[in-house]
């Protein structure tokens, strides 16, 4: 700074300001903003192509596991819900599985253990750049899907969570995710109910977790409630899919 | 002898305009400077959501960062801002970990305003921004890339010839830039060989390499093309490469203005809109 004389501090400043102010107009409009999002659209449709054989995401070893898994989003949901269900070790938890379906459903912790699991040892990728390795076993949502049978109308999962994110005290701000059903099928794509060989950490999502791993960390819904099966999404919370969709983030977290 | 100057002593010198680059050139390039400087400034602020680099597969709050921005608190100061590399520290207040806000208060962001797109952190934007772009950069390189090609461009004005390669032509060459002597006549109708070196180290390694590590950290282009996450040695070395990357893609871009402006600023602009460019030749 002491190098900077005060004129070329003040013409930089000034400079900057001017492009900064130029930059934010750009950014902050409506008409710039939806041609901008048409490449959101161009990689959705890109990556469908080339994922049309429905290649598997990277399995690790026991080896490469982080040390610290970083906990993320809501560490401790705070609804009394919730915070009911914890106090018992969610015994009384349950899963229900609603929607386009033809035999409405709803499973305990023990239900979900019994069908056939699938662990995976996988890369967690975070919207914010860092990355954890962790192992995680669960039930295939194929499995769960196949069990309530889909109607020929369903088109989407969306996973309703206990957390309270935004903090608003009522549903509004309760976490929500929702993949479309190339995705919910993927073999990968897992309730899990265990992480690294013990029952998933408060902290992680327990009692049960969404795990799909070819999208980034905010599809990894956790604290999850119920799965409701729907032939469209704008019906739901914001309308666009996910608490952080509804706040500006793309659906489609492959990229 | 048709000499235009009336003064025996100097050597005779005349202009002579050549076509210099073609359409194809010009507007890719210019596309460029706008794409890169908004992939730029759009990375910046995804880059400040965790301005912390790792290598290897994974990287995160209780892992080791080789590089981090850090925004410092302190108990009876103002937060400060600092640049950690390696065991290295250095303070960079006002610039990096703390600058000034719209409103000129202290901010605690990785980046100043002024330097990310949007100003303010807002990784939904910057990414939407980011990938938009991306598209409009691979599209633009690759119409580069392919008319090169065909039109033999890349042969023509950028492979060296095998004399070009001759140590002591490289040592010359270097030694003219460190002189600030710049080709005229014969040579100035070709690019010298560090040009030659320069420009194609950033066509066909440096902006290729943001591309395929930008593709290494997206997880779906992980299961699409696994072998990117191998050949970069994993994700977070992946991230790390693009930032390495990026940075020796603004270096260039630094010298290439510096020699722009050594050259004569007014007709490499020429040149590089019209086509035109002006050599002074040794009349006859």
């Amino acid at each position: 700074m002491a190098l900077m004389s005060r004129r070329a501090l003040i013409t930089t400043a000034g400079a900057g300001g001017l492009l900064l102010s130029g930059c934010d107009r750009l950014t902050s409009a409506p008409a710039v903003n939806r041609f901008i999002g048409h490449g959101e659209a161009l990689s959705f449709h890109a990556q469908r192509l080339l994922l049309a054989g429905q290649p598997l995401a990277r399995e690790f070893t026991t080896a490469d596991i982080s040390p610290v898994f970083k906990a993320n989003g809501t560490m401790a949901p705070q609804t009394a819900d919730y915070l009911a269900l914890q106090a018992d070790n969610f015994a009384s938890w349950r899963l229900a599985v609603d929607g386009v379906v033809h035999r409405p459903m709803s499973f305990s912790l023990a239900d979900l253990r019994a069908l056939p699991s699938r662990t995976q040892i996988t890369r967690h990728d975070c919207v914010e750049g860092w990355s954890a390795i962790g192992g995680w076993t669960g039930v295939q949502l194929s499995r769960v899907l196949a069990l309530v049978g889909l109607m020929p109308n369903a088109r989407f999962v969306v996973f309703h969570c206990a957390d309270d994110l935004a903090g608003s005290g009522n549903a509004a701000g309760l976490y929500y995710e929702s993949l479309d059903l190339f995705d919910a099928f993927h073999p990968q794509t897992i309730l899990a109910y265990a992480m690294n060989g013990a029952p998933l950490a408060v902290a992680h999502g327990a009692p049960l977790r969404l795990r799909v791993e070819r999208q980034l960390g905010y599809k990894q819904a956790k604290y999850v409630m119920r799965l409701e099966i729907t032939d469209r999404l704008d019906r739901i919370a914001g309308g666009k899919g996910g608490f952080w969709e509804d706040r500006g983030y793309e659906w489609y977290a492959g990229i | 002898m048709t000499s235009i100057t009336a003064n025996d002593a100097a050597p005779p010198v005349r202009r002579e305009v050549i076509y210099r680059h073609g359409v194809i050139v010009r507007i890719t390039h210019w596309i460029n400077v706008v794409v890169i400087s908004l992939l730029i400034m759009s990375g910046l602020n995804i880059l400040s959501a965790h301005p912390r680099l790792y290598w290897g597969q994974f990287g995160a709050d209780a892992d080791h960062p080789w590089f981090e921005v850090a925004s410092l608190n302190h108990a009876a100061a103002p937060p400060s801002g600092a640049l950690r590399i390696g065991g290295y520290q250095i303070d960079t207040t006002g610039l990096l970990g703390v600058s000034k806000g719209p409103g000129g208060q202290a901010l605690e962001q990785a980046f100043p305003n002024w330097a990310t797109l949007p100003a303010h952190r807002d990784l939904a934007t910057a990414r939407r921004w980011h990938f938009f772009l991306a598209w409009v950069f691979v599209i633009n390189g690759t119409i580069y890339l392919l008319i090169g090609l065909l039109n033999r461009h890349l042969w023509r004005d950028l492979a060296p010839r095998r004399a070009e390669l001759a140590p002591r032509n490289v040592w010359r060459s270097i030694v003219d830039h460190i002189r600030l002597k710049h080709p005229v006549g014969e040579e100035a109708r070709r690019y010298n060989i560090l040009q030659k070196f320069a420009y194609l180290a950033v066509i066909v390694v440096l902006l290729p390499a943001m591309v395929l590590t930008g593709l290494t950290m997206s997880p779906g282009g992980d299961a699409i093309f696994p072998w990117l996450t191998v050949l970069f040695g994993g994700r977070q070395s992946a991230r790390a490469i693009h930032f390495i990357t990026a940075n020796l893609i603004v270096l260039f871009v630094i010298v290439h203005i510096v020699e722009v402006f050594l050259a004569g600023v007014w007709n490499e602009l020429r040149s590089m809109i019209t086509g035109r460019y002006a050599i002074r030749t040794e009349a006859h």
